[in-house]
């Protein structure tokens, strides 16, 4: 059995007083598809936010490709070849489309995405690549954010939470550019409230609910009701 | 024509002015920090100047080859040993700690130096004048300082805009996290960004000296004269600070003329006016 | 008002101990000046505009936010307020602190409605700029010395008290009732309505405003309040010094470092802060002050040093640790005795 790309032991993870994660494990295979599901305050964010080192841990409890990342900064996880597109796309307001993208990329990591091959992935980007980043509308800004996270040619791409506030045709259209992103070899981890575009997109499927894995399995095993169930908690 | 004299010698030390305040802005566009020592570091470039032209005897302005990069990593180790230790939603530490070095700066330069007026002499070009309407002259000097204020305000336009170290500074002050997220290490580009208004700091310090007269204690007044000129000119707009450098050189030049004791109440209440009526300055970025 | 059963309760164990004590010690130095020496007198009159300075440039930077360096504006007014009154208008320096005061507070208000346009740190540069105004404005003014300054003459000066000893004596109450009126002033207004409002603009200001706090307002009447009161401790410190000119009447250092350090080590933002800070400043100026130069740029790197390591300051460190409290300003619901 080959090394997992990502290891988690363990995790917890605190907000203050409050705790967010309790004890999570789990691995991740190379080139696979994973999607964490869940409610809102479930912890997916949080477990996304502790893998890209925005959040304070212990050494052990995170490791990528056999290196102990847990508390490493968010700056040197990133060298390492993880990107996290952010709950909300957070793009630089201060920054065009096109320098967004290349500050993506500003790591200088080896890969096959460069801006030439975003901007194919994502034509109208480069129409309008010297907007304002935020002056696109939802969805292109989303599709921005994923290309500004690509630019840095990662081994492991974090999605949270894509399709927040988008229009359904819209998500449709980015979940149809996944594979593209996936088959370069790019190990994806999404996270999404949508549970149906979740199973859709993922080979494997993990569900939380306040700060604990209640359910885990092939996507094309696990039921939707099974997975409404562990949702909700019933 | 003397008025035009008057009022062409204002625009001239304006270039100074608008110099002063660029490192200011630029460290407050980065990192949201109001450096209050900035005016004393400005002094202490010019005393590093002066002993750099006192050890080695070569011209002032042959000096900023030294002063400049000296300044620069003065300013790197400043923001990563103390100031990034001060960055944060609290207004009070930045505030706080900079004003404790202001005190220790000058101090410190009057315990070295003692409180005797210096100056920096950079030979013959200080009295070269050319003569462009009968009756108004221009100081060769003063015309040099002044370009040199344009090109500097021109060069950090390019490097903000332009370079991947303005597109690190501008994602950096947008969003730390995010930034963090691409790679950029926020304490390591906070450093930079000083090492940059320190190496403006060592070219206003150098021109200061050459200049006029300067003691340990004229420091806070650069930084008001600094502050003045980035709020008539408008936050966030590099070239309204240099308009606002003229414009706060000629009321002093203005001023000074009516009678000596007016020249920098005249700069102040011009400030305190354009405060008034129309608080965004003249051409604020908007954003 | 309040829900039946219920009330606001604002004194603690350690609050009723600490007030107990310090109406013992205002009692005991009221009476100084008859055990005191005449130079100790002046030493305690000199603590006691320290703490009445630092305790409202602490509320007026730790409660309401607004960091200011300036306030020697209002100090040198204060002073040529009462030397303007006294040289011109003939009238006894006494009944001019007041006046000073309440001038001080009408000028404040414009020059509020200028600098509230600046935020943050450039606010505090603005302060600066205003004090600068006033500095060279008062220097413009001829009949007051201009750049020089002017002493206060003989006529006035025993129009205060006949001799010495009484005008000393005089002056030495004057400056711990004023203490006790500002201290006690600031205590009221933190313990009413203005004060909750500060609070809750200390900690989120944004949040303050949508829950119907007025935050201008609020930075106005604590910026008039600081500013009368600051002017009339300028007053008579000036008065005390017989002199007055533009350079000292408006130091940057004397009014507005010392302050500062005062409040940084004592503690920001509590209102025992400066009383432990002023204490400490004495202790070291005592000891070190022979150094000149150097001493203040010891005070540079101790107030830097405790901004970075102890940012509340030494009383901030002990509430912290042990919850003590000398004033009664903590805020519990209790229920009601009846």
């Amino acid at each position: 059995m080959p090394e997992p790309l990502l290891e988690i032991r363990m995790l917890d993870a605190f907000y203050g007083d409050f705790q967010a994660l309790f004890g999570i494990s789990l691995a991740i295979p190379e080139d696979s598809v994973v999607s964490f599901v869940g409610a809102n305050g479930a912890g997916k964010s949080t477990l996304l936010k502790s893998i890209a080192g925005l959040m304070p841990g212990r050494r052990d409890a995170i490791v990528f490709r056999g290196e102990e990342i847990g508390d490493k900064p968010a700056y040197e996880v990133a060298k390492r070849g993880i990107a996290l597109v952010p709950e909300g796309r957070r793009l630089f307001p201060s920054l065009s489309v096109e320098e967004n993208l290349m500050i993506g990329g500003q790591l200088g990591r080896e890969g096959p995405w460069s801006l030439a091959r975003v901007y194919e992935l994502f034509p109208f980007l480069f129409e309008r690549r010297h907007t304002p980043a935020t002056a696109l509308s939802g969805g292109q800004q989303q599709m921005c954010a994923i290309g500004r996270a690509l630019m840095s040619n990662p081994r492991l791409l974090m999605c949270d939470e894509i399709s927040l506030g988008l229009a359904p045709i819209v998500v449709r259209d980015i979940y149809a550019r996944l594979p593209q992103i996936a088959s370069a070899g790019i190990t994806l981890i999404i996270v999404e409230q949508d549970v149906a575009q979740a199973l859709k997109a993922a080979d494997r499927v993990y569900c939380l609910q306040e700060g604990r894995i209640v359910l885990q399995g092939k996507a094309g095993e696990v039921t939707r009701e099974a997975v409404s169930a562990a949702y909700f908690g019933v | 024509m003397e008025w035009i004299n008057t009022i062409v010698q204002g625009i001239l030390i304006g270039g100074l002015y608008a110099m002063f305040a660029a490192g200011l802005s630029l460290i407050f566009g980065v990192m949201r920090l109001v450096n209050i020592a900035h005016g004393d570091l400005i002094v202490l470039a010019a005393y590093v100047a002066l002993v750099v032209v006192e050890t080695l005897g070569i011209n002032p302005l042959m000096s900023l080859l030294l002063v400049v990069p000296v300044m620069a990593v003065i300013g790197y180790v400043l923001q990563r040993t103390i100031l990034n230790r001060t960055l944060g939603d609290d207004l009070l530490p930045p505030l706080l700690v900079t004003f404790g070095l202001s005190v220790i700066i000058q101090n410190a330069l009057l315990e070295l130096f003692t409180a005797d007026s210096r100056k920096l002499n950079a030979g013959p070009i200080e009295t070269a004048s050319i003569e462009i309407l009968p009756g108004v002259s221009l100081g060769i000097l003063p015309l040099a300082q002044f370009v040199m204020a344009v090109v500097v305000i021109a060069l950090m336009q390019m490097v903000f805009y332009r370079t991947g170290m303005g597109r690190a500074f501008r994602a950096t002050s947008d969003d730390q996290p995010v930034a963090q997220l691409m790679g950029l290490d926020n304490r390591h580009i906070f450093g930079l960004a000083m090492a940059l208004s320190l190496a403006i700091v060592a070219i206003a310090g150098v021109l200061l000296a050459v200049r006029a007269n300067f003691d340990p204690s004229i420091g806070p007044a650069r930084l008001i004269f600094g502050f003045e000129a980035v709020i008539i000119g408008g936050l966030g707009s590099m070239w309204g600070t240099l308009a606002g450098g003229v414009i706060l050189g000629v009321s002093q030049a203005i001023g000074a003329k009516i009678d000596p004791g007016w020249q920098l109440l005249a700069g102040h209440l011009v400030f305190l006016f354009i405060l008034a009526v129309r608080p965004q300055g003249l051409f604020p970025k908007v954003q | 008002m309040h829900a039946p059963g219920f009330r606001v309760a604002h004194s603690t164990r350690s609050s009723r101990f600490g007030m107990a004590g310090f109406a013992l010690l205002v009692l005991a130095l009221a009476t100084a000046p008859f055990w005191a020496e005449r130079s100790d007198l002046r030493l305690f009159a000199e603590i006691f505009t320290y703490v009445a300075l630092a305790s409202l440039w602490n509320l007026l930077a730790g409660y309401a936010g607004l960091v200011s360096v300036g306030q020697q504006a209002y100090v040198g007014l204060g002073a040529y307020i009462l030397f303007g009154l006294a040289i011109f208008a003939g009238v006894n320096p006494v009944w001019t602190i007041p006046v000073a005061g309440l001038v001080s507070a009408i000028v404040a208000i414009p020059v509020a409605f200028l600098i509230f346009r600046l935020r943050g740190h450039y606010f505090a540069i603005g302060t600066w700029v205003v004090a600068e105004v006033f500095r060279l404005l008062a220097a413009q003014i001829g009949p007051l010395g201009g750049g020089s300054g002017i002493s206060l003459p003989v006529s006035t000066v025993t129009a205060i008290a006949e001799t010495r000893q009484m005008r000393e004596f005089l002056i030495y109450w004057i400056a711990l009732a004023l203490l006790v009126a500002i201290l006690g002033l600031i205590v009221m207004l933190l313990r009413s309505r203005y004060g909750l409002a500060l609070t809750a603009i200390r900690d989120n200001e944004t949040a303050a405003l949508s829950n119907g706090v007025n935050v201008i307002r609020t930075k106005l009447v604590v910026y008039v309040i600081t500013a009368a009161g600051t002017a009339m401790i300028g007053a008579l410190i000036f008065l005390q010094k017989l002199r007055v000119s533009p350079d000292t009447a408006f130091s940057v250092n004397e009014w507005t470092a010392f302050v500062i350090f005062i409040v940084v080590i004592g503690g920001v933002g509590r209102l025992e802060g400066p009383i432990v800070g002023t204490i400490v400043f004495f202790l070291l100026r005592e000891t070190l002050a022979d150094l000149g130069a150097m001493y203040l740029l010891m005070l540079g790197v101790v107030a830097i040093a405790v901004m970075l390591k102890a940012p509340k300051g030494i009383w901030g460190y002990l509430a912290e640790r042990f919850g003590w409290e000398l004033f009664p300003l903590a805020r519990r619901v209790e229920q009601r005795k009846d």
